[in-house]
């Protein structure tokens, strides 16, 4: 398995070698490193909720509210901030944080406790979130002159050719690859969308697993609130309208299976890269505007058919392999291919 | 993002019906904008609700799609037929695909204008120009222009979405005037379809693949917002300027930045108090709104219904470091 994803991460990162070279080769200048380091910074946002949303894809289920929540964090942050200036910075992004996990932990207690379908949960979520974002706000933006110069700087704030909000996204990128690989919950996300029995009968509590996957995609998702709405020097209800479909996209280009327990970290931020390649790219050589969302439909339809041809190549291997070598005991190998 | 829409406009609906109930004698006027927490038609709705109670007896039911979309507007329309209201006042996102609704509005007696953002002929009796197409065509080029040394150099336009009406009119109209600006060179037109981030975008694309271009003209208020974020953080002020139409309360910023040295907008107050008075008139019956009549439109004086029964406002005005601080508190 691990030799197919490495496959799959090596692909990607080619093609998006190929896709910058093509790119430079009609917008001089494009592939210069200040320019790679601007699209890296650009995608950043998008980087730290695929892993989000990779975590609880893995766990079979999908958080269609990142973007509501992102609103409504970056929202009430914004207001926060305008509100009272004196707030120091950090305190206003761990408040963030807390608030999209708060946010995430609502759509994973009704998957967890009461059972509701994750697209449904989440659908539901996603309304009511961006509804309530329109409530706080009554519809008025929050704009630059009122937020305090700090809070709309420090993320733009240059570190060794790289702003803070790159940096952000590499401190993201570290510290889940850490969690889901070296730590139980991290297992856990694989074992319980791999083969929720099997991981049930070793002791892993799905439903629980679940939870504080939505927790993690939650506070991800405050985090980008404050970023966002730094970055864009404004806050109103409809920014990153859309936006969830993104990640969910940037995660299937990356290989992560939507049904759940296949993926890497590095998928799934290679995925979000290819996608900020394009969306940064289209701009500069000159596309039609309709041709721009024709061309990032058909990429997402070709990564997921290219997904489902290599899940079930592998799924009839293993057992046909497995009937290969003791052909003579096992009389219904097929059956199990089946399911 | 339909169910979204659905839920919304439902929401909507049943608040509306509540408060509606209340006062069943009233005129009501549906204000359907083109998508609801913008700044702009917030306040328009404040101009309308001024208007209904210097009339009296008139309600306002200020509705919208939550995203600029021309199905979320149909849904809307037809929420508000069936609450049976006067007149329908609408800011259209589409140029055709709302006119079945309208017509069907129409059909069941209700009066219908449009206003900001235009829907065709047979939609709607007359159409409400914050100030004529051919006004704001120019005066986008003479901000160009003012931006540029000696009135000579590059720009490039920041639009909406491609499909959006007054956009298109407006990127005609001042094609139609370049003429008039011997040293101005229009480079290109892009589409930030309204969002922030990838407005931005495609102004951070302007900045590389044309380096020649001084100014960027962007007549949208996402647009020039996020083009004068794009400038400052490449770090050009001084270098590119942005101008376009705005609010004042969204570009103080970017005007003390630097970025935009100056930018223009009409009243939107104004426009939401007129559009409501022409509304009102319609269905008091006081003018037929063809063609060629005058409607009294209280503070704003006599509105005259030309061509294509289009009526023109008012001029855009011009704000800069004096004055925008002033307005910003307003709107």
């Amino acid at each position: 398995m691990s030799r197919i994803l490495k496959y799959r991460e090596l692909l990607l990162v080619a093609i998006i070698i190929v896709l910058i070279a093509a790119f430079s080769y009609r917008a001089p200048g494009y592939a210069s490193p200040k320019s790679l380091a601007n699209i890296f910074n650009d995608t950043s946002i998008l980087i730290i909720l695929a892993l989000g949303q990779m975590a609880v894809i893995m766990t079979k289920s999908i958080d269609l509210s990142v973007a509501a929540n992102l609103s409504f964090t970056g929202m009430a942050v914004a207001m926060l901030n305008a509100a009272y200036p004196g707030i120091p910075l950090p305190l206003l992004i761990l408040t963030a944080l807390a608030i999209g996990a708060i946010l995430g932990a609502i759509n994973g207690f009704m998957v967890w406790k009461i059972g509701i379908p994750a697209i449904v949960a989440t659908l539901g979520t996603l309304t009511i979130y961006r509804g309530t974002a329109f409530v706080l706000s009554g519809g008025a933006w929050v704009n630059q002159t009122q937020m305090t110069p700090v809070f709309l700087n420090t993320p733009r704030m240059p570190v060794l050719g790289l702003p803070l909000l790159g940096w952000t996204a590499i401190l993201v990128i570290a510290i889940v690859s850490v969690v889901f690989t070296r730590t139980i919950f991290g297992r856990s996300l694989y074992a319980s969308g791999g083969n929720p029995t099997a991981a049930l009968y070793a002791g892993v509590d799905v439903g629980r697993t679940k939870f504080f996957a939505f927790v993690l995609s939650g506070a991800l998702a405050g985090l980008c609130g404050y970023l966002w709405v730094s970055r864009y020097a404004v806050a109103y209800v409809d920014i990153a309208a859309g936006f969830e479909l993104d990640t969910v996209a940037a995660c299937v280009i990356g290989g992560i299976s939507t049904l759940g327990g296949i993926g890497s970290v590095g998928g799934a931020v290679l995925g979000a890269l290819f996608l900020g390649v394009i969306k940064n790219a289209l701009p500069v050589i000159n596309i039609s505007p309709f041709w721009q969302m024709a061309i990032s439909g058909l990429v997402i339809i070709i990564a997921v058919l290219f997904n489902a041809r290599q899940e079930r190549r592998k799924g009839r291997l293993i057992l046909r392999d497995a009937a290969k070598r003791r052909p003579s005991r096992i009389e219904a190998p097929v059956e199990g291919a089946a399911a | 993002m339909k169910l979204f829409a659905k839920l919304a406009v439902g929401t909507a609906l049943g608040l509306a019906l509540l408060t509606g109930t209340a006062s069943a004698e009233n005129i009501k006027i549906g204000l359907v904008v083109k998508s609801l927490g913008n700044g702009f038609f917030e306040a328009a709705n404040k101009g309308a609700q001024e208007a209904a109670k210097e009339l009296g007896g008139v309600d306002i039911i200020y509705t919208g799609p939550t995203t600029t979309t021309a199905e979320g507007q149909i849904e809307v329309i037809n929420a508000l037929i069936a609450q049976k209201v006067d007149a329908i006042a609408i800011s259209a996102n589409d140029p055709d695909a709302v006119v079945p609704a309208l017509k069907k509005a129409a059909q069941r007696g209700i009066k219908v204008i449009s206003w900001d953002s235009g829907v065709n002929k047979d939609g709607r009796i007359l159409h409400l120009n914050p100030s004529s197409n051919e006004l704001i065509g120019n005066m986008c080029l003479k901000l160009a222009a003012d931006h540029l040394p000696g009135g000579k150099g590059d720009f490039a336009i920041l639009s909406a979405t491609s499909t959006s009406t007054n956009q298109n009119t407006w990127i005609a109209e001042m094609k139609k005037q370049l003429p008039k600006y011997p040293g101005l060179n229009l480079v290109t037109t892009v589409y930030g379809d309204d969002l922030a981030d990838k407005s931005y975008r495609e102004a951070q694309g302007l900045l590389t693949s044309h380096p020649n271009v001084k100014v960027i003209v962007a007549p949208t208020t996402v647009g020039v917002l996020a083009a004068s974020q794009a400038v400052k953080d490449a770090g050009k002020i001084g270098q590119v300027y942005v101008t376009g139409l705005g609010l004042p309360s969204e570009m103080a910023g970017a005007v003390h930045s630097g970025a935009t040295k100056q930018f223009a907008i009409w009243n939107p107050i104004d426009l939401g108090y007129s559009a409501t008075q022409l509304a009102y008139r319609l269905v008091k019956k006081e003018t037929d709104g063809k063609p060629g009549s005058e409607i009294n439109a209280g503070r704003m004086g006599k509105i005259k219904v030309g061509d294509n029964g289009e009526a023109a406002m008012a001029d855009p005005f011009v704000y800069d470091a004096k004055n925008v601080d002033e307005f910003a508190k307003i709107f």
